[in-house]
C-alpha cells in the first residue's frame, strides 16, 4: 500500500492525489473560495505592482524609455551598481563556505551563537546598517581623522556603497549550505581523507559537487540583493550623481524630479533582473529536484 | 577508570576555515554595529532618554512597529490560503504563482516602493477607485501598511508550504473515518502541526517590516507625527548631523531585533522539535 501510494506521489502532482481523496479535499465552494481569495491577494500584492512598472516605463513611448537608459548618469549608476555586486558576491561566498565548513564539520563551543551572529544582518534595518559604517568611518567616526589624513574617503564616495552592500548578503550563502551540509553528514569527506586525499581535494571533488546548487541559489540570491540595495547604500552615499549613485538610487532621484517615464524604465530594468533571479532559482529548485529522484 | 577516547579531527581546515569566519564577521558585522552601542553610551543618559522618546520618534515607533504587527498578521492569514492552494490544489498558472511569490525578496524595495505609489496615488489603477470611497492609501499610514504588506509576503508562505508538504494525510484520513467535518479535522488536527511555522513566518514577516525603508518611504508621504517610519527618523537625524541622536534611536531598534531574532530562534528549535516527533 505504502509502495503504490508513493507510487502515486511520484508520478503526479500531489495536489491531484489530495483532491480526489475524500479524507483530503474540501466541499467545492468551500475550494474555489479558498482559491478566489488566495489569487485575488496574490494578484493585488504582486502581479498588480509589477505591471504598473512596465506600464508606466513605457506611458511615454520606447524612445524616452531608452533615453532614460543610455544618458550618462544611468549608465554610470549601471557600472557602480555591477561592481558593488561583482565585490560582495565573491566575498560573502567565500565566506559562506568557510563559515558553512568550520560549523558543519566541526564540533566547538558556541557554535549556535555563530550561526545566529551569521543572520544578524537579515533582522538589521537597512538604515542601522548604513548608520555603523558612517559612525566607524565618517570624519566624526572612529577612523575617520586617520583616513582624512590620508586622504581616503570611504563615507560619500564608493568604498562606503561596497562595504554597505557586502554587509547586507553576508547571510546568504552561508544560510543555504549549513543546513545542506549539516544533512550530508561528514562521512564522505571523512572516507576521502582516510583514502589519503588531502583538503583541497576533498573539498572539490567531494564537498563541492554535492553543493553546487545550493551554492549557485545562494549566489544569485545575494546577488539580487546586492544589485537592489536601497536603505544602507543610501545612508553612505551621498547621492553625488554619476559618482556615488546606484542605480536604486537613481529611480529615487529621478522620481522625486518628477521624471517618472525615465524613474520607472530605470525601475524596469531592476525588475527584469529580479525576474531572471526568480526564473533561475526555478530552475535552479527544478533541477535539484530531478537530481534528487 | 579510563577515560572515552577523544576521536582525532579526520577533517582538516578548522583552524583556517573558524578563524577566517570569525575574524571577516567581526571586522564587517560585530564591530561597526558594537559602535552604535560604544556611541550611544557616550551620551549622558538624560540626552540618550531625551532622543528616543521625543514625540515625534515615539509617534514613528507606534507606527513602525503597529503597521509591522498587522501587516505580518495579513501576510499569517493570506499567506496560510496562498500556501494551502499552491499544495492542495490544482489550477492554470500554478508554477508562475510559486515561482512569482518569492517576488518581494528579488525585487529591490524602491522599484517596490515607486509601483505600489503609483498604483494608489489618487490617480492610479487601484487609488482612482479607493478615494472616491474615502480610502486613501498612499502619502499616509496605510500605503506603509500596503508596502509591509507586500515585502513580508514571501515570508508566512514559505516557511508553512513545505510543513504542509510533508503533512502524512493519515492524519487527516484517520481524523475523518472517525466522523470529523472538514472543519474540525482543520482546526484540531491541521492547524496544530502547522502552528509552529505560521508563528515563524509572522515574526519573521514582522523583524523585516519593522527594519523596512525603501519601500515604504515612497508611499508613506512622511508626515511628522503620522506617517514618519522610525528607520526615516534616523535618517533625518543623519541629515541634520545629530550622529548621536541618530545613534540612540538606531541602539533601540538594534535591541528590538536582537530580541526578534532570538525570538525567531526560539521559534524555529521549537519547529524543528515539533517536526522531529512527529515523524
Amino acid at each position: 500500500m505504502a509502495a503504490i501510494t508513493a507510487n502515486l506521489y511520484a508520478q503526479h502532482d500531489r495536489a491531484a492525489l489530495l483532491e480526489s481523496r475524500q479524507a483530503t479535499r474540501e466541499a467545492p465552494w468551500v475550494k474555489y473560495t479558498i482559491l478566489g481569495v488566495a489569487l485575488t491577494f496574490f494578484a493585488v500584492f504582486l502581479l498588480l505592482p509589477l505591471a504598473v512598472v512596465f506600464a508606466e516605463a513605457l506611458a511615454k513611448g520606447w524612445e524616452t524609455y531608452l533615453d532614460a537608459l543610455v544618458e550618462p548618469d544611468a549608465l554610470s549608476a549601471v557600472k557602480l551598481t555591477l561592481l558593488a555586486a561583482v565585490i560582495s558576491v565573491p566575498l560573502n561566498l567565500v565566506f559562506g563556505v568557510a563559515a558553512a565548513w568550520a560549523i558543519t564539520r566541526f564540533d566547538f563551543r558556541g557554535k549556535q551563537l555563530l550561526i545566529t551572529l551569521i543572520d544578524l544582518p537579515f533582522s538589521v534595518s537597512p538604515v542601522v546598517a548604513g548608520l555603523i559604517y558612517v559612525l566607524v568611518f565618517s570624519s566624526h567616526g572612529w577612523i575617520g581623522p586617520w583616513l582624512l589624513e590620508h586622504d581616503i574617503k570611504v563615507i560619500f564616495a564608493v568604498p562606503g556603497i561596497v562595504l554597505a552592500t557586502v554587509f547586507v548578503t553576508v547571510p546568504f550563502v552561508a544560510r543555504e549550505l549549513i543546513p545542506l551540509l549539516q544533512a550530508q553528514g561528514r562521512e564522505e569527506e571523512e572516507a576521502a581523507v582516510v583514502l589519503g586525499a588531502r583538503g583541497w581535494q576533498v573539498f572539490w571533488h567531494v564537498t563541492l559537487p554535492n553543493v553546487r546548487w545550493a551554492l549557485l541559489y545562494g549566489v544569485i540570491l545575494s546577488n539580487a540583493r546586492a544589485m537592489g540595495e536601497f536603505g544602507a547604500v543610501s545612508v553612505v552615499s551621498g547621492h553625488i550623481r554619476g559618482e556615488t549613485n546606484t542605480l536604486p538610487l537613481h529611480v529615487e532621484i529621478l522620481y522625486n524630479e518628477y521624471q517618472f517615464a525615465a524613474a520607472f524604465a530605470v525601475a524596469s530594468l531592476l525588475a527584469l533582473l529580479a525576474l531572471v533571479t526568480l526564473a533561475v532559482k526555478s530552475w535552479i529548485e527544478w533541477r535539484a529536484a530531478q537530481a534528487h529522484d | 577508570m579510563t577515560k572515552a577516547p577523544t576521536l582525532p579531527r579526520v577533517l582538516p581546515g578548522f583552524g583556517l576555515s573558524l578563524g577566517f569566519t570569525l575574524t571577516y564577521l567581526s571586522l564587517v558585522v560585530l564591530i561597526p554595529l558594537a559602535a552604535v552601542f560604544i556611541r550611544a553610551s557616550s551620551l549622558s543618559l538624560e540626552a540618550f532618554w531625551d532622543a528616543v522618546t521625543a514625540p515625534r520618534v515615539l509617534a514613528s515607533y507606534r507606527l513602525s512597529f503597529g503597521m509591522a504587527l498587522l501587516a505580518a498578521a495579513i501576510n499569517t492569514v493570506f499567506g496560510l490560503l496562498l500556501a494551502w492552494s499552491l499544495v492542495r490544489y490544482r489550477f492554470p498558472g500554478k508554477k508562475l504563482v510559486d515561482a512569482l511569490v518569492d517576488l518581494p525578496f528579488a525585487l529591490p524595495t524602491a522599484v517596490a516602493g515607486i509601483a505600489l505609489t503609483a498604483l494608489y496615488a489618487g490617480n492610479g489603477w487601484l487609488g482612482q477607485y479607493l478615494e472616491p470611497l474615502g480610502i486613501k492609501v498612499a502619502f499616509g499610514p496605510l500605503g506603509v501598511l500596503v508596502a509591509l504588506v507586500f515585502i513580508g509576503l514571501p515570508f508566512v508562505v514559505r516557511t508553512v508550504q513545505p510543513v504542509l508538504e510533508d503533512l502524512e494525510t493519515e492524519l487527516e484520513e484517520a481524523a475523518t473515518s472517525l466522523g470529523a467535518h472538514r472543519w474540525q479535522t482543520f482546526r484540531h488536527v491541521i492547524l496544530p502541526v502547522l502552528q509552529p511555522a505560521l508563528m515563524t513566518g509572522f515574526a519573521l514577516a514582522f523583524a523585516r517590516a519593522v527594519g523596512e525603508y525603501g519601500s515604504v518611504i515612497f508611499i508613506a508621504g512622511n508626515i511628522p507625527m503620522v506617517s514618519e517610519i522610525t528607520p526615516l527618523m534616523i535618517i533625518s537625524k543623519l541629515e541634520q548631523y545629530d550622529y548621536a541622536g541618530a545613534t540612540a534611536i538606531a541602539s533601540v531598534m538594534l535591541v528590538a531585533s536582537f530580541l526578534l531574532l532570538l525570538a525567531i530562534n526560539g521559534l524555529q528549535a521549537w519547529q524543528a522539535r515539533r517536526n522531529g516527533r512527529s515523524e
